[in-house]
């Protein structure tokens, strides 16, 4: 799975390296940025996903040039850019607030930093028209940007960085502004785009969803540390710790003893007296307590046996599944989805009994 | 009989004439204090002039307007421009116009300074920045005489730094006459530069430095066109007081530099021709529209603008 560590190198595209960013001085400064190390790769659709404030959107202006580190290098192929102004580098933002400039046309837009790069206008009249045939604004050229519809102005934002062709796209939550439909429709876009013009996106979020759907590999943030890196599969069915377990998708975390490790895997013994395999989080070594998390899609609600037993404390149906409640009888909540079929409701009821059957490798011990 | 057409359309009328009964108040003053003293002045410029100021009533004579650009020999009755008049015209254009864009050189950069301060210490620098028209426009224009004046703060601190050997003879040049309308000035150009730059999305400037935009390109292709309409309105703000300036060319710039202010209060008061200085006051205003048909112009072009 690991390559040698050159030819890994060469595919980095941008690196943050033991990045600090610190605002003020003394006991009352802030660490927006703690330690952060990322590499992203060539041609990858990277995400940085984490609440308001963890430290993501910081991290990003970082990497654009609008903010100098404390502390670390940002290589871009290599070379430190960190101390480069935002028009020497190599690398296009579309910014949350799209920041079209209202007194140039759509056109005009586009064209702008082709402009600023001293390109001849032979070249920039058919690179802008390429471009906003690639977003479909072809039509809408002259318009002014006050006339222009939200989703359209994002396209325009998204057309005006990708026409320099920059060796890096930076999305600053680009459809937090739009409504569900449309963004929707901008995901798939926007990946398409991507792999159209074969350049490296990093993309800011807030939204698990649209971070697991959109993504090669995210890097879950919190309180201006990064916890975890990988692929949507990894950080949603291997995560690493109990932060980005509850922030990514819906979970149930339950406390167990360890018993022993084998081979990778641990053996846990529940509260009920059960002992299931789980997986371990990597580079972990746990203690005799550990908490694991299985996800409500991979237990099942049965009438009898299971490894855990409880009483049904809400049954919600949401169409394509039905969300089942439970009270654990040693205490806690656990909550299980089934898919619905058309034949039959879920079987249970408010009150009833219930057993819950965890799949065999549902289970991940999560690092304390 | 009254059809219900009939009806409406007198109910209609009363409408209309209680509209303007209503605006009545306001057009009388607007005539009063506006309208009519101009009507005054536009019939005086058309009137022959008595022999100790007032004018002849009735008497028609174009020699008011003759004399704004053209003189009479006394000896031989022959005429030419007069020089006096147009280099006084053409001193108060220039003048005003250098004003306008010193003001503009200075006012920019302490806007966009106070712009870019924190909200609430932005509104301590426009306090600042209005404190001297708490003070008598007289008084401010005499301790600007102390400052340039031969023995004043500006020539003593030049002598002690070993600048200059001999005082620099600032008053009564068209230099203090610069200097006192700049200083005066530059608060009415400071004001809607600061309200056109506070207005500005600081976001479009960072897009600007994304798009490989540097600092100058960022302020010539972005800041600049966005501001337009605050740069206009100060510059009308500055140019057409300046235009008229009174009180700074007659106290720092004595009796030579006259600018048409003091020229035209000459023809009321030790000139005794009052046709001429009514001509002379309609010719600056007629300047002052010039300069605001090319506002309106300058405005319609961007579209309302920003701001």
């Amino acid at each position: 799975m690991l390559e040698p560590a050159a030819a890994q190198d060469k595919r980095i595209a941008i690196e943050a390296r033991g990045i600090v960013k610190q605002f003020g001085e003394g006991p009352s400064a802030l660490r927006a940025l703690d330690n952060v190390s990322v590499a992203i790769r060539e041609n990858e659709f990277f995400t940085l996903l984490g609440p308001s404030g963890c430290g993501k959107t910081t991290l990003l202006r970082m990497i654009a040039g609008f903010e100098y580190p404390t502390e670390g290098a940002i290589l871009l192929h290599g070379e430190d850019i960190a101390g480069l102004p935002p028009f020497k580098r190599p690398i296009n933002t579309v910014f949350q607030s799209y920041a079209l400039f209202p007194h140039l046309s759509v056109w005009e837009n586009v064209a702008f930093g082709l402009q600023m790069l001293g390109r001849p206008s032979a070249q920039i009249g058919p690179r802008v028209a390429e471009m906003l045939r690639l977003v479909h604004m072809e039509d809408l050229a002259q318009r002014r940007t006050d006339q222009i519809s939200g989703g359209q102005a994002q396209r325009v934002a998204l057309a005006r960085a990708l026409a320099p062709a920059p060796k890096v796209l930076l999305l600053d939550e680009p459809l937090s502004a739009l409504d569900y439909k449309l963004r929707k429709e901008m995901q798939i876009e926007l990946k398409r785009m991507q792999s159209e013009t074969g350049i490296t996106f990093v993309f800011v979020t807030h939204d698990q969803e649209e971070a697991l759907t959109m993504s090669d590999r995210i890097a879950v943030m919190s309180k201006g540390k990064v916890l975890q890196i990988g692929s949507p599969w990894d950080i949603y069915d291997k995560p690493a710790e109990r932060f980005v377990a509850d922030f990514i998708g819906e979970t149930n975390f339950l406390t167990a003893a360890m018993v022993g490790i084998e081979g990778g895997m641990a053996r846990v013994r529940l509260r009920s007296g059960i002992e299931i395999p789980a997986t371990i989080a990597e580079g972990y070594t746990p203690g005799a307590q550990a908490t694991i998390v299985v996800r409500p899609e991979h237990a099942r609600a049965v009438k009898t046996g299971g490894q855990l037993a409880g009483k049904v404390e809400n049954v919600v149906y949401f169409g394509t599944d039905t969300h089942i409640y439970i009270v654990l009888d040693e205490g806690g909540p656990f909550m299980v989805r089934q898919q619905n079929s058309r034949s039959q409701s879920c079987g249970f009821e408010v009150g009833d009994r219930v057993g819950i059957d965890i799949a065999a490798d549902a289970a991940q011990v999560l690092r304390d | 009989m009254a059809s219900a057409a009939d009806v409406a359309r007198q109910e209609e009328g009363r409408k209309i004439r209680s509209r303007w009964l209503l605006s009545a108040p306001a057009l009388v003053i607007v005539f009063i204090a506006a309208i009519g003293p101009l009507l005054v002045m536009l019939a005086y410029s058309f009137m022959a002039k008595a022999d100790y100021g007032d004018v002849k009533f009735g008497q028609f004579s174009l020699d008011g307007w003759f004399s704004v650009i053209l003189q009479r020999d006394i000896f031989d009755d022959t005429l030419t421009l007069a020089d006096a008049h147009l280099s006084i015209v053409w001193r108060s254009i220039r003048l005003s116009v250098i004003t306008t864009f010193a003001t503009l050189a200075l006012g920019f950069p302490t806007a966009y300074f106070i712009a870019t301060r924190p909200r609430h210490t932005r509104e301590v620098w426009v306090f600042l920045v209005t404190i001297p028209f708490w003070t008598n426009l007289l008084i401010r224009t005499f301790a600007m005489q102390q400052v340039i004046r031969n023995e004043g703060i500006l020539n003593s601190l030049l002598i002690w730094l070993g600048v200059i050997k001999e005082p620099l003879q600032i008053m009564y040049t068209d230099w203090a006459i610069l200097f006192g309308m700049v200083y005066v000035y530059l608060p009415l150009m400071v004001l809607p530069l600061y309200a056109s730059l506070e207005k500005l999305d600081f976001r479009l400037i960072e897009a600007g430095y994304d798009l490989y935009a540097g600092r100058l390109a960022v302020l010539r292709r972005i800041i600049l066109p966005l501001v337009k309409p605050g740069i206009v309105a100060g510059s009308i703000l500055v140019f057409i007081p300046s235009l008229g300036a009174y009180v700074i060319p007659r106290v720092l710039g004595g009796g030579k530099n006259l600018m048409l202010g003091n020229l035209i209060e000459l023809q009321f008061g030790a000139g005794r021709n009052w046709p001429l200085g009514a001509a002379l006051s309609i010719t600056l205003m007629a300047l002052v529209m010039v300069a605001m048909l090319f506002y309106v112009r300058n405005a319609a072009r961007s579209g309302g603008g920003h701001g």
